[in-house]
């Protein structure tokens, strides 16, 4: 169906757009110099980009100069009767400064991967509701409302859980410590629940009518339609999803700073102290001295968690421009 | 055809109720969170809490400076980001070609989105603070004054964390301006630019604002990387600097000044302070006041995209 726009008159002042004329010399000039005008604000935002990356790099190399690049797996243990020589311990201002990434690694994926798959389970769930169950007027209405517990503040969520979800979770489970990686990986899902179920609810409406025409035309239930043709048909976009999610949960900040209990321990269990990447730049960044060896090395966790999110947000969008093209096709 | 049909459709039926509670469990959760925290904290705002500095050592008084200072970076923040947001996102809709140059600046704005906030921090403080502000300092021989983490800086580097979210929802907004628009304003002699400036911006307008009031809650909610670019726990002084014209003074932003701000309140208050307990109902105001913010910006801006759509549909 050929949609044939009619433009408003109104919307249009025609004073300016009747010149009536050919283009003299001058307002030729003017064109000229407008659009080198948004050209160069456009090579700005570009310069600014690659300058963050070239300066992280800059400072975070820096760091395997003065450090040494296996010091950031391990540091060996002086005490030769121990019965492992390697040790893994993130101590940056003791006197003999330990400065191994694994267990800020560690603690980054131990509150990223519990709340990635608790934001799965229930962002998935609530994209395939408001996609294929609520009617449309409901949707109309919950999809701001999920989208706007987004907009929530992580500062918010971070001091909510401190004062309240904290103790909640503690009476129940006991754990270790009061502040640990499975009460973070609560309060991060909140962050990332919005994340994969607006996108996995956008994957679903994209996928043609037809399919699902031809499903239930075949006398398939709704499940039948949902768990075979429009869950497979979206896979690729759900996907994505949980993968941004996931990097969202990675690069977060203020909730593991607030509930992560901020110990860099290296014994993966859930319910004890951990310290991520992210909060140990928030930590530390304001009290180290320029130019020590602890302050590249905080440049060289920026870089870390630069080329993963970077990395997650590419493959995500590779991922949706597939299903764009494939979505195209059918 | 097999008669096992009742026996699917409540397979069905289990699993559209399983969905739907799902669905209201994660509603029940964000809603007792957010009236916990508005039950919490209605009770501390009032007109004293708003536009009092603290008192007795952070305990009582109000969280007057730092809505000042949040206000502040958010407006200096929009004052950078907003001009060349905008101008980008021209380029890239109207005048830039499909080449690999372009192409490359859209996938790294795209991927920037995703950077996280503290990255965005440690930026900020190794270029603007470490890098910029010590050679303005060192040129203007003014001693320390820019090469320490001020409010100018977190504005900065605040702008390049919001810009991606300004360029994209630009784009899409001058994306959406149909080509018979442009081609007609064309067809009556405009040049370029006139097109633009009288057809395609006016018409993108409401989708540009959405974007704007996005960036802003944004900008308002980021904690991190303004936790060592500026922000302060407690200042006597509200960063205030008067411009005088003879008799006449205007205060003005002091952008050479460290700054108060809701949400590193919030943070310090919840998690440095001596005695969290006694302050705890301030926390609770504290975050209703930025919730309110954020939440109110966010309505305004689903408004006007709804209004957008609407009148798009019209076309």
């Amino acid at each position: 169906m050929i949609n044939y726009n009619r433009v408003d008159e109104n919307s249009i002042d025609e004073s300016r757009l009747l010149p009536g004329k050919k283009l003299n010399n001058s307002s030729r000039v003017k064109e000229k110099l407008i659009k080198a005008f948004f050209t160069i604000s456009a090579f700005t935002t570009l310069t600014f980009f690659i300058f963050i990356f070239l300066f992280l790099l800059k400072e975070g190399m820096k760091a395997f100069w003065d450090i040494g690049i296996t010091d950031f797996l391990y540091s060996v243990n002086g005490n030769l009767n121990a019965l492992s020589r390697k040790v893994f311990e993130w101590y940056p201002t003791s006197e003999n400064a330990r400065y191994s990434l694994l267990p800020l690694l560690l603690g980054s994926l131990m509150t990223a991967i519990p709340a990635t798959i608790i934001s799965s389970f229930f962002g998935i769930g609530a994209g395939i509701y408001l996609a294929e169950i609520a009617n449309s007027k409901t949707r109309e209405f919950l999809k701001p409302v999920i989208e706007l517990f987004a907009a929530i503040p992580t500062v918010v969520l971070g001091f909510i859980m401190l004062a309240v979800g904290a103790t909640f979770f503690n009476d129940i489970f006991m754990p270790a410590n009061r502040l640990n990686a499975f009460v973070s990986a609560f309060a991060l899902s909140l962050v990332v629940i919005p994340v994969i179920a607006s996108l996995t609810e956008d994957a679903i409406r994209s996928i043609p009518l037809d399919l699902r025409m031809a499903s239930y035309g075949l006398g398939a239930t709704k499940y039948q339609t949902v768990m075979k043709v429009i869950l497979p048909a979206a896979f690729s976009g759900i996907s994505a999803s949980v993968l941004l999610g996931f990097g969202r949960a990675i690069g977060e900040t203020m909730i593991v700073l607030m509930v992560s209990g901020n110990a860099a321990n290296f014994s993966g269990d859930f319910f004890s102290s951990v310290r991520t990447l992210t909060a140990t730049i928030a930590a530390e960044m304001g009290e180290v001295s320029r130019g020590s060896g602890h302050y590249y090395a905080l440049f060289l966790i920026g870089i870390v968690l630069f080329v993963i999110t970077f990395v997650l947000n590419l493959s995500a969008e590779l991922i949706i421009n597939k299903m764009r093209k494939k979505n195209r096709q059918l | 055809m097999t008669f096992s049909k009742t026996n699917k459709d409540i397979k069905s039926l289990l699993f559209v109720n399983l969905v739907r509670v799902l669905f209201f469990i994660l509603l029940g959760v964000l809603m007792l969170i957010i009236s916990k925290i508005f039950i919490e904290g209605i009770g501390v705002i009032n007109f004293q809490f708003l536009f009092d500095e603290p008192k007795n050592n952070m305990t009582s008084g109000g969280i007057g400076p730092a809505i000042f200072g949040t206000l502040a970076v958010t407006i200096l923040m929009l004052l950078f980001s907003l001009p060349l947001g905008i101008c980008t996102a021209v380029y890239l809709s109207e005048y830039a070609k499909d080449t690999l140059l372009n192409r490359i600046i859209r996938a790294s704005i795209n991927n920037l989105a995703g950077v996280p906030s503290i990255v965005y921090g440690l930026f900020g403080l190794g270029f603007f603070v470490l890098f910029i502000g010590k050679n303005i300092d060192s040129v203007l021989k003014s001693g320390l004054l820019f090469g320490q983490p001020v409010m100018l800086w977190a504005a900065s580097t605040l702008a390049i964390l919001v810009l991606p979210i300004i360029v994209v929802s630009t784009q899409e907004a001058l994306n959406s301006v149909p080509k018979s628009h442009r081609d007609a304003a064309y067809g009556l002699g405009a040049t370029k630019w006139q097109v633009i400036k009288s057809v395609v911006l006016p018409e993108a307008k409401s989708g540009i604002l959405t974007g704007t009031i996005l960036a802003v809650s944004r900008g308002i909610g980021e904690t991190a990387p303004i936790l060592f670019l500026g922000a302060a726990f407690y200042l006597p002084n509200l960063p205030i600097v008067y411009l005088c014209f003879g008799d006449f003074c205007l205060p003005m932003i002091n952008p050479a000044e460290q700054f108060m701000h809701i949400s590193y309140h919030i943070f310090i208050l919840a998690t440095q302070s001596s005695n969290p307990t006694v302050t705890l109902p301030l926390q609770y105001g504290s975050a209703l006041v930025l919730i309110g913010l954020t939440l109110f910006s966010n309505i305004i801006a689903i408004y006007f995209r709804y209004k957008f759509r609407k009148t798009e549909r019209k076309g």
